[in-house]
C-alpha cells in the first residue's frame, strides 16, 4: 500500500507543473492516503492471466486521405495566445534558470 | 419579467412536441428561443444553470431556419428549429468556453465541435453553454470556478455533476434539450437527480472532436432532456462516424427512435431484464430502493421477464476508475500550460522568470482543487515503479468488468439498477469529503469502464419528495435496445402519476 510522504507530494507538484502551496501540499497527503487505500484493492483481482484492457471499443486503425488541410487560419491559431508577436506564439525562456 | 401563461405551456412542451408545432407553422424556431430565453432570465436568479447565454446567436439561428424554404426544411432532422443548452465542456465557435475553470476565463475557441456542427446543420439554435464541476470534474457541480448551480426541485440541494447546468436548465424549462458529457456518470447522475433523461451513448457513438478531453478513454457526449423519445431524436441528430476522432465507430446512429416510438406501446413481452446484483442494497437510500423496485415491477406487469444477475467485478470498478481517470487526466491537462491559449501567469519577483515556472505559476492559480487532487493522483499512478501495481491492476480490472458485462448480456437483453444511491444532497455536504463524493458514481461507472450504452430516467419522487433515477444499460453498439423498456417505463409510470414528474415540481419562475 502506497502511503505519501510530504517530500513525494512535493515532487509530484514538480513532475505535474503546479506551484503547491504548503497548505495544498499539508491538504493532499492526507486525502490521498485516504484515495490510494480504497483504491490500492485492485490489485486483489488483477491476475497474470488477465490481459489488460486500454480502448473499450477496439477499432482497427483507419486512415483519412493524405491531403493537406488549413482547419484554422494564423489568425486563428493565434486568437486565443497569452502574448504574440509577429505572427508567432511569444513564451518565456525555456532553457536556463537565471533572470 | 413576466412569463404569459401561453410562454410556460410552450416551453413545458417536448422537444419533439415543440419541433411538431413548428413542422405545423403554429410557432417560429424565433418564437421557441424568445419564450426560452424569457424563462433563462426569469429562472437564472435562482437556478444559475448557464454560465453564459448565447441570444443573439440563438436568434440568428433562428431566422435562418425560419427563412428557410418549406422544401428545405423538409430535409432537416425532426428536431430542426428546437434550442438547446450545450455544457461549456465543449466547444462552440465565437462562443466563450471555459470548463468552468479560471484557466480558460475569456477563451472564445477558433472552432466548432462536431456535435455543434451537426446541430447547426439541423437548425437547432444554441441558448448558450451550461455550469459544470470544473472540467466535469465532480458530482455536485459545486467544483465550478465561477457559481453553484441550483437543484430546481430544491434550491438548497446540488443539481448533481458533474453535468448538473445541463440537467438544471432542461429541469427548469430553461431548455428544452442540452448536450452533456459522461466520464463517470456526469449525465446520468444530474439526470437522476433533477428528474430528467440522460443517456450516454455506446463509447465512440458520438465525436468526441471539440469536447474538452477529460478521460479520453471514458468520455462521451450524450443528450439530456425530459423525455426518452427527445433523447432518442437527439442522439441520432449527433451520432454517427467522424474521422476527426479515431475512436469514433465506422457505423452510423443505432435505430433508436423507432425503439423509443415502439416502447410507447408497452408491450415488453420477450424482453430479458437483468438486475444487477452488485449495484443495489447497501449504500442506497430506502426511497431510492422503493421507487426502484416499483419500477421493475412496472416493467413485469408489461410483459419483461426479470431475473437478478451478478457481476462480480462491479465492487472493483470504482478503483480501477479512480487510477484510470486521474491518469488520463494528468495527461489531457498537461496541455494548459500558459503558452498557446488561455491563462498565463508569471512567476512572482525573486522566482526565475522561466517557462517552467511560468507553467508552475499559470497551473497552481488556474486549477481548482479537485482538478489539483486529480492531476497529482494521476501522476503518482503513471509513474515509475507504481505505473504496473496501480494502472496495470486497473487495466485488468477493466477487462474482468468487460467480462462481467458480456456473461450478463448473455442472459437478458438489457441491465437496470437505480442510476445514484441518493436523491439529491445538500450544498457542502460532500465537498470536504472527498471518498464521499466519488461514490455517487458507484452505479454510473461500470458502463464507461467498458464503453457500453447507458441511460437515466426518472422513477419517481423519495420520501423526502426529491427525484429518482432508473438506469438502463444495454450492450455495446445496441444503444436503441435500452430506449424501448425506457420509454415504456416511462409511460407507464406518467399514467400512475397522472402526467409527467415535473407536473409534480413547483415553478414560480414561469409566474405560477
Amino acid at each position: 500500500m502506497p502511503t505519501f510522504s510530504r517530500e513525494e507530494i512535493v515532487h509530484l507538484g514538480d513532475l505535474a507543473r503546479i506551484a503547491l502551496t504548503d497548505e495544498e501540499i499539508t491538504r493532499l497527503q492526507g486525502e490521498l492516503n485516504v484515495i490510494a487505500d480504497s483504491i490500492n484493492k485492485v490489485q486483489e483481482v488483477a491476475s497474470d492471466d488477465v490481459p489488460p484492457t486500454a480502448n473499450p471499443v477496439p477499432l482497427e486503425a483507419y486512415m483519412r486521405p493524405d491531403v493537406a488541410q488549413t482547419p484554422l487560419t494564423q489568425a486563428e491559431a493565434l486568437s486565443g495566445a497569452p502574448k504574440t508577436e509577429a505572427g508567432m506564439f511569444v513564451a518565456p525562456r525555456i532553457l536556463g534558470s537565471e533572470e | 419579467m413576466s412569463i404569459s401563461t401561453e410562454t410556460a405551456a410552450l416551453v413545458k412542451l417536448s422537444a419533439a412536441e415543440q419541433a411538431a408545432k413548428v413542422k405545423a407553422g403554429e410557432v417560429t424556431s424565433r418564437e421557441l428561443v424568445e419564450a426560452h430565453l424569457q424563462v433563462i432570465e426569469s429562472a437564472e436568479p435562482s437556478i444559475k444553470a448557464f454560465l453564459k447565454v448565447s441570444g443573439d446567436v440563438a436568434l440568428e439561428q433562428a431566422d435562418a431556419f425560419d427563412a428557410k424554404s418549406a422544401e428545405d426544411k423538409a430535409k432537416l432532422p425532426e428536431l430542426a428549429g428546437v434550442p438547446i443548452a450545450i455544457k461549456d465542456m465543449i466547444v462552440t465557435k465565437g462562443i466563450e468556453t471555459t470548463a468552468a475553470s479560471k484557466i480558460l476565463e475569456g477563451w472564445v475557441p477558433p472552432y466548432d465541435a462536431t456535435v455543434i456542427e451537426k446541430l447547426k446543420a439541423a437548425g437547432m439554435p444554441i441558448l448558450g453553454k451550461t455550469n459544470l464541476d470544473e472540467f466535469a470534474q465532480g458530482s455536485s457541480t459545486e467544483h465550478s470556478a465561477y457559481q453553484t448551480t441550483h437543484n430546481p426541485w430544491d434550491t438548497e440541494r446540488v443539481p448533481g455533476g458533474s453535468g448538473g447546468g445541463s440537467a438544471s436548465a432542461v429541469a427548469a424549462f430553461e431548455a428544452p434539450l442540452a448536450l452533456g458529457t459522461d466520464t463517470g456518470g456526469s449525465i446520468r447522475q444530474p439526470g437522476s437527480l433533477t428528474g430528467t433523461v440522460g443517456v450516454k451513448p455506446t463509447y465512440g457513438g458520438v465525436s468526441r472532436f471539440g469536447a474538452i478531453a477529460m478521460a479520453s478513454s471514458l468520455d462521451q457526449i450524450g443528450p439530456v432532456s425530459r423525455t426518452v423519445l427527445d433523447s432518442a431524436l437527439l442522439q441520432e441528430v449527433i451520432g454517427g462516424h467522424d474521422e476527426r476522432d479515431s475512436t469514433s465507430i465506422p457505423e452510423g446512429p443505432r435505430p433508436m427512435v423507432a425503439a423509443a416510438r415502439e416502447g410507447l406501446k408497452r408491450d415488453l413481452k420477450g424482453l430479458k431484464v437483468g438486475l444487477v446484483k452488485e449495484l443495489d442494497g447497501e449504500g442506497f437510500q430506502p426511497g431510492v430502493e422503493a421507487r426502484f423496485n416499483e419500477a421493475v415491477a412496472k416493467l413485469k406487469e408489461m410483459g419483461a421477464e426479470v431475473t437478478e444477475v451478478s457481476c462480480p467485478h462491479f465492487p472493483y470498478a470504482l478503483g480501477a476508475y479512480y487510477i484510470i481517470m486521474p491518469s488520463e487526466v494528468s495527461s489531457n491537462l498537461a496541455r494548459y500550460d500558459g503558452m498557446r491559449y488561455g491563462l498565463r501567469v508569471m512567476p512572482p519577483d525573486g522566482v526565475p522568470q522561466t517557462a517552467a515556472n511560468m507553467m508552475a505559476y499559470t497551473r497552481e492559480a488556474g486549477f481548482g482543487d479537485e482538478v489539483k487532487r486529480r492531476i497529482i493522483l494521476g501522476t503518482y499512478a503513471l509513474s515509475a515503479g507504481y505505473y504496473d501495481a496501480w494502472y496495470g491492476s486497473a487495466q485488468k480490472v477493466r477487462t474482468l468488468i468487460i467480462n462481467d458485462f458480456k456473461a450478463a448480456f448473455e442472459k437478458v437483453d438489457v441491465l437496470v439498477s437505480p442510476t445514484s444511491p441518493s436523491t439529491a444532497f445538500k450544498f457542502g455536504e460532500k465537498m470536504d469529503d472527498p471518498l464521499a463524493m466519488y461514490m455517487n458514481d458507484i452505479a454510473t461507472i461500470p458502463a464507461n469502464l467498458a464503453g457500453v450504452p447507458a441511460m437515466s430516467i426518472p422513477a419517481g419522487l423519495s420520501d423526502d419528495g426529491l427525484p429518482v433515477g432508473f438506469q438502463l444499460i444495454a450492450p455495446q453498439q445496441r444503444d436503441e435496445v435500452m430506449y424501448k423498456p425506457a420509454a415504456a417505463l416511462e409511460a407507464a409510470l406518467e399514467e400512475d402519476w397522472g402526467g409527467p414528474i415535473w407536473t409534480s415540481l413547483k415553478t414560480p419562475w414561469l409566474g405560477e
